[in-house]
């Protein structure tokens, strides 16, 4: 489904800010693996997401989805195959738009854009029908404008939008970093359902040890722009916060103090 | 009177202007500068044309795609050269003046006698029974709030299809609609593209209208697109898209009657249109802002007087439980 081989992304390179952002990138996620990330702020998460998503291009490697070569696929063309939700609740829907829009939106993103009307009768049952499924009561205010909704409001409806279309790959990018605890476990849940409904192949990013332990069924953790553990199926059932912890100490051989906070 | 109808004329043909600056200006949140030059360029291939004996309604036609390509230009600067909008816009402009001293040969073409969309549309209204000052003024009135519903009307509709719809989220959160598989560079094209399209098929009516085309009749264009598009979202409101541009019409018409006026006043000379213009678009941009600043501060001085006066009775009813409680001891 997703397949990542020999990534190698560098910033600044040749002046004295180099950063390798990513070293030797491995990985491969089969149909309706749904995969955690973790690891340490700069340890390459999010250039991760960037180069599959196709923000970014990679210095070296390939990366391949559903055996097609995506490499150097441009990001609106790329964007076809992967749903994005990211961190910021505000980046996944348009404010000044209703709801019903942004679905429409949502709606064409595999398909040409024509000039066909967006919301159509058919298609605003269809939306209705969709936003029961959050439980917010969203599908009575089709023709709000999402800069009413609340931050946990509009991060559910993006990840909405970023998945019923079912996308090969679905990205999580810290989506429920910027919510409060019962918001942020609304949409823990609402992913998991999401997620589980349309069997979508998931990478999702976290700070959150107990979350990527909970969620999905591999890990894998991140350290310096390379991958240092990745814990599979069955191992990751019986895996804990202290063994993780324990884990990383045993690679790194270091104190993991800014994740201990995280933890307390 | 007759300077009052001349004020709504010339307010519907700017009209189709100023929905032009609400594309690129709202809904794209691309300051676009190329108008000032893309106005006088429709108003040049409209003029040019119709001199060489060509049919005006064609002339006028053509000149809306040519504002389209010179508004592409200004979206490839942008996206393909990664210039800066303002100054993408500002180059075009610039590039522009020159293009229409070439279309024109001349800074000056005068169309004095010529056949003209306005010229035609008084001989129909003759052939229906009217005299020619009535078949004029109604004729232009009638045919000109047509063309400006039909240019509402088309915006209204473009911006509900998938592809509008995808416009406007260029401009209202582009990470998003990229992540939703738009290619936002084409978006910003096409999209000047049809602003400046509008710019230039109005132009080449003012040129019919006015009786000449002018290199310079573009200067302040974009100012007075702005103060249109300012004055009806004023006035009229944004509640949805059919509101705002019937709101940016309503603003062209009110921004010529305000100007008409302003010229009656004995001191101000035509020449002063643009200071008048400037003004305008100052106290529309700055007074909304202290309204709300004088209002917020209303705000806050009522807050504190309730809150003294709530502390004022809690101290009295304090003292007064004092008096209680000693009078049971």
């Amino acid at each position: 489904m997703l397949q990542l081989k020999r990534i190698y992304k560098v910033f600044h390179e040749g002046t004295p800010d180099e950063k390798i952002a990513l070293q030797n990138i491995h990985l491969t996620l089969r149909k309706g693996d749904f995969v955690t990330v973790i690891g340490s702020n700069g340890a390459g998460k999010s250039t991760l997401m960037n180069v599959i998503s196709g923000v970014l291009f990679p210095d070296e490697g390939t990366i391949w989805i559903d055996g097609q070569d995506v490499t150097m696929m441009p990001e609106y063309i790329r964007s076809r195959y992967i749903g994005r939700v990211f961190q910021d609740p505000m980046a996944g829907t348009a404010p000044n738009m209703t709801i019903e829009e942004n679905l429409a939106m949502a709606y064409t993103r595999n398909q040409k854009r024509t000039l066909r009307r967006g919301v159509t009768k058919k298609r605003r049952d269809e939306f209705r029908e969709l936003l029961s499924t959050l439980h917010l009561g969203l599908e009575n205010r089709l023709q709000a404008k999402v800069g009413l909704l609340s931050g946990g409001e509009r991060q559910a409806l993006s990840l909405l939008m970023a998945t019923f279309t079912e996308p090969a790959i679905l990205l999580l990018d810290e989506h429920t970093a910027a919510l409060d605890p019962a918001r942020a476990e609304l949409i823990t849940n609402l992913t998991k359902e999401i997620v589980e409904r349309y069997r979508l192949t998931t990478l999702m990013i976290t700070h959150h040890m107990q979350q990527a332990i909970d969620l999905g069924n591999r890990l894998i953790m991140m350290d310096k722009g390379q991958i240092i553990l990745e814990v599979d199926e069955n191992e990751k059932k019986r895996l804990t916060v202290e063994k993780l912890l324990a884990e990383f100490q045993r690679i790194r051989g270091e104190q993991l103090v800014s994740d201990r906070a995280v933890l307390s | 009177m007759t300077a009052m109808t001349g004020a709504v004329e010339s307010g519907l043909i700017y009209a189709i202007v100023a929905l032009g600056v609400y594309l690129s200006f709202r809904i794209l949140d691309f300051p676009d500068l190329t108008v000032d030059g893309s106005f006088v360029t429709g108003a040049a291939v409209a003029a040019t044309l119709i001199v060489n004996g060509d049919d005006p309604f064609m002339a006028t036609c053509l000149a809306l795609f040519v504002g389209f390509a010179a508004g592409c230009m200004t979206g490839l600067l942008h996206t393909a050269g990664k210039i800066n909008p303002l100054l993408s816009g500002i180059l075009m402009m610039i590039a522009l003046y020159s293009i229409n001293l070439r279309i024109m040969g001349r800074s000056n073409v005068p169309l004095l006698n010529q056949k003209t969309v306005f010229t035609t549309i008084q001989e129909w209204g003759t052939t229906c029974g009217l005299d020619s000052a009535a078949a004029k003024t109604w004729g232009i009135l009638l045919s000109m709030t047509l063309l400006a519903l039909l240019f509402k009307w088309f915006t209204d509709w473009f911006l509900q299809t998938e592809i509008g719809l995808a416009i406007r989220a260029t401009g209202d959160n582009p990470r998003m609609i990229r992540s939703l598989s738009a290619n936002t560079n084409l978006l910003i094209v096409f999209g000047l593209g049809l602003s400046n399209a509008m710019v230039a098929f109005s132009g080449a009516l003012v040129a019919q209208y006015g009786g000449f085309a002018d290199v310079g009749m573009g200067i302040g264009m974009i100012i007075i697109g702005l103060a249109s598009v300012i004055i009806g979202e004023a006035v009229f409101g944004t509640k949805t898209i059919a509101r705002a541009t019937l709101a940016v019409i309503g603003g062209a018409i009110m921004y010529r009657i305000v100007v008409s006026l302003a010229l009656r006043v004995q001191f101000l000379e035509t020449g002063d249109v643009k200071l008048i213009t400037a003004c305008i678009v100052i106290l529309a941009l700055v007074v909304p802002q202290m309204a709300r600043q004088q209002k917020e501060k209303k705000r806050k001085e009522e807050k504190r007087r309730n809150r003294a006066q709530v502390m004022a009775v809690a101290a009295t009813g304090k003292g007064e439980a004092d008096v209680a409680v000693k009078k049971d001891l």
